[in-house]
């Protein structure tokens, strides 16, 4: 009895858990496989199109009854570097009408005009004409003959599904002279954001855990740049940081704090003199760190304050009596309490900072040193039009992603789940 | 020990007080005052003589007549040193003077003899600096995104510090932004378009999502660990990496630049975090009603939908408000898939019109602004559920 009833549980478990499954599956798993396949392949933008024949139909008339009529259907390989076999051409007649003096390559069979094309090579073009008359030399009804769309078909090699492969991507990957500098920009700008998220984080949690008025309306309000639509935000950015227009600079110049406007998003070195030591500083990319931790440490920030409320009073009431100042109590106190989210924090911001695509993509472009891996895939596959590249610095970024997920649930798995 | 508390005591409370006075400052230039001088020297001391003064007094006097008087000698004091300028300014000058005293009254010398004070005082400024610091720092892009909205382009090249708005103008004159962009950028359509999108997600994510999670959540099956366990791990991945697979594929089957196939794209990116929410919430609905509706001869789906769905509904909200931010918030798969003004978003519009080195930066703010306004609406309104939602699924960005 308790056998069949939980083989029913299972049944129906597979059921409801059946359409989500496969949707995740082929949205999301099913790509990052098909990655791998592409990555082996000479893919440009322009070869995913499937060449199809085309066919478009005119009609004219010949004769001042229009009891005969010219057909002239504008053939065409819709592709320009593919060719297409067997092609194969349908086009039905209204009644009592006849095709006269067909095209070798046709039959006309039960109202039916059918052509047998071959092959058609690239950039195939043909003017291909049917001459056609009424039976009872009667008036041909012209819309009639011109609603009715012919059919074509034909064979077409999906470049996709061919098995030519080629390491030639990823080659090109690894011994591209600046894929350290790729690697290293994409760290930078992982690392470094995922610190200032979590040190603006704690800092943010810290003073909305005190008591003051307009508490909740502070909180919300940190939250401002996380829940807003990075378009908007990256471009109110991008607006104020203008070198020639922008009110950054323009209020900088005004206080003389700058002598002259400086492109903070365009400029891809800043030279600095530090106590005699000349420092290059990567400004562009130091700008995107910055906008990257403006818009996620409210993330950080949610995250501890939640554990900070979590912290019991009276621990802070003992460290008080025992003669504890302020600074002593965070540190003893409170950021042994918060160590453990941070840690997650860590992973988590690192692993999506490490993925962050529309903030440097809507801010630079990748431009002025700021070319990281996610800018990379973009590149490669959109603007060169490499679809393979693309897809090979796609392969590169899911291998470091299983790596970082790896450490994570070895670290940090067992901690998680304490929480 | 005293020395050194009274001086850290000064330091920190002056660079409060000038943090204020620039921050007002540079909001005054902001409204076409023209200042060119921070004064942050003659500031700073001014901002110590006051610290020092009303430590000094300490409360020896009438605390009111205190506060009042010693603002109105500095903000003397301030108007002598810095530049002319409007009345309302010197007002804003000394409420900012009145708070800040109002602030120290805590302090007397005697106060400066006890334990750890100089932490105390630091820890005292930096809450109150930080919240201004977090405060400005966060809404003064909002604010600039708002008032450019309402600027015209001369108006802007003229002086690109002015934001001031001329209330006197039409309103007409004023929202001509807004006016424009519905009109010529065709803005209405993307907001019907984003709106059914977003929409449109929302509730196919969730008919998937809530049998996906009470299966997850309740049900006994082959592969269940596994299964919760890989939510996570899905969840981690990049969009990125799907989009030239999904390119291309989407180019062949004629889903590129159609709503449906944004549609297939947004729900199964949010089913992952709508499946980890909903499981956790279904966990804690007790398990004893579920067997009563077993008794009472309910099937599985007769459970879901007459017992699970309306114990559940303030998590399932705080789900699709969520799935809802990110379907609207979302600029990548858009920017991929869409490249038909006829299909575009508002994000993905508000790129296409950046593309255009031609179109007025007024009217990009003002699309900005229709993007950003639903989204804290939003946000505000419902904030209880989706700060508590936040925490418990977290959002992916």
């Amino acid at each position: 009895m308790s056998d069949t009833l939980s083989k029913i549980e299972k049944r129906t478990a597979y059921t409801l858990l059946l359409p989500a499954v496969f949707l995740v599956f082929s949205i999301i798993l099913f790509p990052i496989f098909a990655n791998i396949w592409i990555s082996f392949k000479e893919v440009s933008l322009k070869d995913i199109r499937i060449p199809e024949p085309r066919a478009k139909k005119i009609v004219k008339s010949i004769s001042d009854n229009n009891s005969e009529l010219k057909i002239v259907y504008k053939l065409r390989n819709s592709s320009l570097i593919q060719k297409i076999s067997d092609v194969e051409f349908k086009d039905k007649l209204p009644s009592n009408v006849i095709p006269v003096d067909l095209d070798s390559r046709c039959e006309f069979k039960s109202k039916i005009i059918k052509c047998q094309f071959g092959e058609w090579e690239a950039k195939y073009r043909e003017n291909f004409e049917v001459l056609i008359k009424n039976e009872n030399n009667n008036e041909i009804d012209k819309k009639i003959v011109k609603s009715q769309k012919p059919s074509l078909s034909g064979k077409a090699d999906n470049i996709l599904l061919t098995t030519n492969f080629t390491l030639k991507n990823f080659k090109k990957v690894f011994y591209e002279d600046d894929f350290v500098d790729l690697l290293l920009t994409t760290f930078y700008f992982t690392f470094f954001g995922t610190i200032g998220a979590i040190f603006f984080g704690i800092l943010a949690a810290q003073l909305v855990n005190q008591n003051f008025y307009g508490r909740s309306f502070m909180r919300s309000i940190l939250l401002f740049p996380y829940v807003g639509p990075v378009v908007a935000l990256a471009y109110t950015w991008t607006l104020l940081l203008d070198p020639n227009s922008g009110t950054f600079n323009a209020l900088m110049v005004n206080f003389n704090i700058f002598d002259e406007p400086i492109n903070l998003l365009g400029q891809k070195y800043m030279l600095m003199n530090i106590f005699g030591f000349e420092l290059k500083l990567r400004l562009a990319l130091t700008t995107v760190i910055f906008f990257e931790i403006w818009r996620y440490f409210p993330l950080a920030f949610l995250f501890i304050l939640a554990r900070l409320q979590a912290v019991p009073k009276d621990l802070y009431e003992a460290a008080e009596v025992d003669g504890a100042g302020p600074l002593k109590k965070f540190i003893h106190i409170t950021l042994p309490q918060i160590t453990a989210i941070i840690s997650i924090l860590f992973m988590i911001r690192f692993i999506w900072n490490f993925n962050k695509f529309e903030d440097i993509f809507l801010l630079t472009g990748g431009a002025s040193g700021t070319r990281t891996l996610p800018i990379n895939v973009y590149q490669q596959g959109f603007a060169i039009s490499d679809i393979g590249m693309g897809s090979a610095v796609s392969i590169v970024i899911v291998l470091l992603l299983i790596i970082f997920m790896f450490i994570y649930f070895k670290l940090i798995g067992r901690k998680a789940n304490e929480i | 020990m005293k020395f050194k508390s009274l001086s850290i005591y000064l330091l920190t409370s002056s660079i409060f007080l000038l943090c204020l006075l620039s921050i007002l400052k540079i909001m005054s230039t902001l409204q076409g005052i023209k200042f060119t001088n921070l004064n942050i020297s003659q500031n700073f001391i001014l901002g110590i003589c006051l610290s020092f003064g009303l430590l000094f007094i300490g409360n020896k006097f009438n605390h009111l007549i205190k506060i009042f008087s010693f603002t109105s000698i500095f903000t003397i004091f301030y108007l002598y040193i810095n530049e002319s300028a409007p009345i309302w300014y010197y007002i804003s000058v000394f409420i900012i003077i009145l708070f800040f005293s109002h602030k120290v009254k805590n302090y007397n010398l005697n106060y400066l003899k006890e334990d750890f004070v100089s932490e105390k005082i630091i820890f005292d400024f930096i809450t109150l600096f930080g919240i201004i610091f977090f405060a400005f720092v966060i809404l003064f892009p909002f604010y600039i995104m708002l008032v450019t909205s309402f600027k015209t382009q001369i108006a802007l090249l003229v002086n690109p510090l002015d934001f001031s708005l001329d209330f006197k103008k039409d309103i007409s004159d004023l929202f001509k932004s807004y006016f424009v962009i519905f009109d010529t950028y065709n803005f209405g359509r993307y907001i019907l378009i984003s709106s059914f999108v977003s929409i449109g997600t929302v509730i196919i994510t969730l008919m998937f999502a809530i049998p996906a999670a009470y299966a997850v959540a309740r049900l006994n099956f082959f592969g269940k660990t596994f299964l919760s366990s890989s939510i996570l791990i899905i969840y981690m991945f990049p969009a990125i990496v799907l989009v030239i697979p999904l390119y291309t594929v989407f180019s062949q089957l004629g889903l590129r630049n159609s709503v449906l196939g944004l549609l297939i794209v947004y729900t199964a990116t949010t089913l992952p975090v709508a499946i980890y929410m909903l499981q956790g919430y279904f966990k804690s609905i007790p398990k004893e009603i579920e067997d009563a509706g077993i008794m009472d001869g309910h099937s599985w789906f007769g459970i879901i939908l007459k017992i699970i769905i309306p114990l559940s509904l303030p998590a399932i909200a705080s789900v699709a408000l969520y799935v809802f931010m990110i379907a609207w918030n979302e600029f990548l798969f858009s920017l991929m898939f869409l490249d038909n003004p006829k299909f575009f978003t508002l994000s993905r519009a508000i790129q296409y019109l950046t593309g255009d080195a031609e179109t007025p930066r007024q009217y990009l703010m003002a699309g900005s602004v229709v993007v950003t306004l639903p989204v804290l609406i939003i946000f505000i309104y419902f904030e209880k559920y989706l700060v508590s939602g936040l925490t418990a699924g977290s959002v992916k960005g």
